[in-house]
């Protein structure tokens, strides 16, 4: 094909929240007009890219290896990635943002078969994200004062944190999540591909439970994994970020209205 | 504990998974020395040993596999298992019916991995042992019936090994009711009973990721394309004829 593919927005760019808005039916079916239009036909696809990691994949040495990350975004995210391109070749879903198109595949709990893969292809993007090398430690300013409001002691947000992550059966996610409706943070834990954006709220920080995030560095050890990952590898500059920008969209104390 | 695994000939007796332990009741603790005063019978789960080397069943599965699958994930499963029955015991002798519930995903989880580990385990044989010999008799006819050929089944259960989503098992499963043979998958450690009352499994592939990852790494086709190679039919066929008899 001579034309180039209009790509949709690269996933690493978050757009604004909105909660349930399909618009993007209206727009596929007025681009699908246009299209008919020509005599030619022309076949006009979403295609989403394998964005990189924000650092080198030896940058989390020693506690996530750089094979892990070359076997685990290389090959697995990067399989995602190509899958959901392969679906979405004969799919009507056109013009979604990443996060458009998990809310729209999971169909409100019957999920589409592009579900799947647009859902990986989103986690892993926030899962490395969430990472930093030099990461660990302690978050500081709002995100410390949130914990701490909201779990009483950060000690027992991370004991809290890593409990859920050991009490995970099978494969799947734990998410430090700020709940929209709740307006407080919280742990939450999911199975296989499941994502809380599908409930409206607003991730954090992830970790990835599959047995492929840590089976080479660590074989069984879940534990050590889990605690490396908290006082090593978790970058609360994102969640620094993240929060930041949820503020526009969920107001986390009394608003501070001026008096004038 | 390496020699006895290295020297462990025995076939595996089904009843060799489960061995009764005197549990000592709190309130008895004073007279441990006396034996039997004050404990009441309990039977827990063991872990089965492997009627083969570790190192056995290579080059299909890597030895480090083995023993970290055996030695460390169905051992952490039977330990789980075993303090969630004794939780649920006491939660029982309490009269604790909001403990019982919590309990049960629990006993499903660390019990299913027991179970189903320790099929796993009789449905694998080495090379040299007789691991990959098409199945004969009975079982081969009943393979040829319900999916046309052996290579048609082995072709089902690799498909849909592959496409699981997450963890779980494939398995060759028998329906007692219809005697038909079917394929089947289950979650996580859901056994096989979960899918069907009626359904006995006759054979079981772990597709967990810790069954291939160290040496396949994320390509699980290629471990489904190389188990066959050390599958254990006659182990099937028995299964097959007693429930068939």
């Amino acid at each position: 094909m001579a034309m180039a593919l209009p790509l949709a927005y690269a996933s690493s760019v978050v757009h604004p929240f909105e909660a349930g808005r399909l618009s993007f039916s209206t727009k596929a079916t007025k681009h699908k007009k246009q299209i008919y239009q020509f005599r030619k036909v022309t076949k006009v696809l979403a295609y989403y890219g394998l964005t990189n990691p924000p650092y080198k994949l030896d940058a989390l040495e020693p506690y996530m290896s750089r094979r892990t990350l070359e076997l685990h975004w290389g090959n697995i995210h990067r399989g995602y990635v190509d899958s959901l391109n392969k679906q979405l070749a004969n799919s009507p879903l056109y013009g979604c943002t990443m996060e458009e198109l998990i809310k729209t595949t999971f169909n409100n709990g019957n999920p589409l078969p592009e579900y799947n893969n647009a859902a990986e292809v989103w986690n892993h993007d926030f899962f490395w994200e969430s990472m930093q090398p030099n990461g660990g430690r302690l978050p500081w300013g709002g995100v410390l004062d949130q914990i701490e409001k909201d779990f009483g002691s950060f000690s027992n947000f991370r004991d809290e944190f890593v409990h859920s992550a050991m009490m995970l059966f099978g494969s799947g996610w734990v998410w430090l999540v700020l709940k929209t409706n709740e307006r407080r943070l919280s742990i939450v834990r999911t199975s296989n591909a499941l994502c809380p954006l599908v409930w409206g709220d607003i991730p954090i920080i992830s970790l990835d439970m599959w047995e492929h995030a840590y089976y080479l560095d660590y074989k069984d050890d879940v534990s050590k994994y889990v605690n490396n990952f908290m006082d090593h590898l978790i970058s609360w500059h994102s969640a620094t970020a993240r929060m930041v920008r949820t503020e526009a969209f969920v107001n986390l104390g009394e608003p501070k209205i001026p008096v004038a | 504990m390496a020699l006895r695994t290295l020297f462990t000939k025995k076939s595996l007796a089904l009843a060799s998974a489960f061995r009764p332990i005197a549990v000592a009741s709190a309130a008895g603790d004073q007279r441990l020395g006396s034996g039997l005063s004050q404990t009441r019978g309990l039977t827990v789960a063991a872990l089965p040993d492997l009627p083969y080397d570790y190192g056995a069943l290579e080059p299909a599965i890597s030895g480090e596999i083995m023993r970290l699958h055996h030695q460390k994930h169905h051992q952490a499963y039977v330990t789980n298992y075993n303090n969630a029955l004794e939780q649920l015991e006491a939660a029982i002798a309490k009269g604790d019916a909001t403990a019982v519930v919590r309990l049960q995903n629990a006993i499903k989880f660390n019990g299913g991995g027991h179970v189903n580990h320790s099929i796993f385990w009789k449905n694998l044989k080495p090379v040299n042992e007789g691991g990959g010999e098409p199945p004969h008799s009975s079982l081969g006819w009943a393979i040829d019936t319900d999916f046309g050929s052996l290579e048609a089944l082995v072709q089902k259960m690799n498909a849909e090994g592959a496409a699981l989503q997450g963890s779980g098992w494939v398995w060759l499963a028998l329906d007692k009711g219809f005697k038909k043979l079917t394929v089947e998958t289950t979650a996580n450690q859901d056994p096989l009973v979960t899918k069907g009352a009626n359904l006995v499994p006759l054979l079981g592939i772990d597709v967990w990721e810790h069954a291939y990852y160290l040496q396949y790494k994320n390509v699980r086709p290629d471990y489904l394309k190389n188990i066959w190679k050390v599958i254990d039919w006659k182990y099937a066929s028995e299964v097959y004829e007693k429930e068939t008899a």
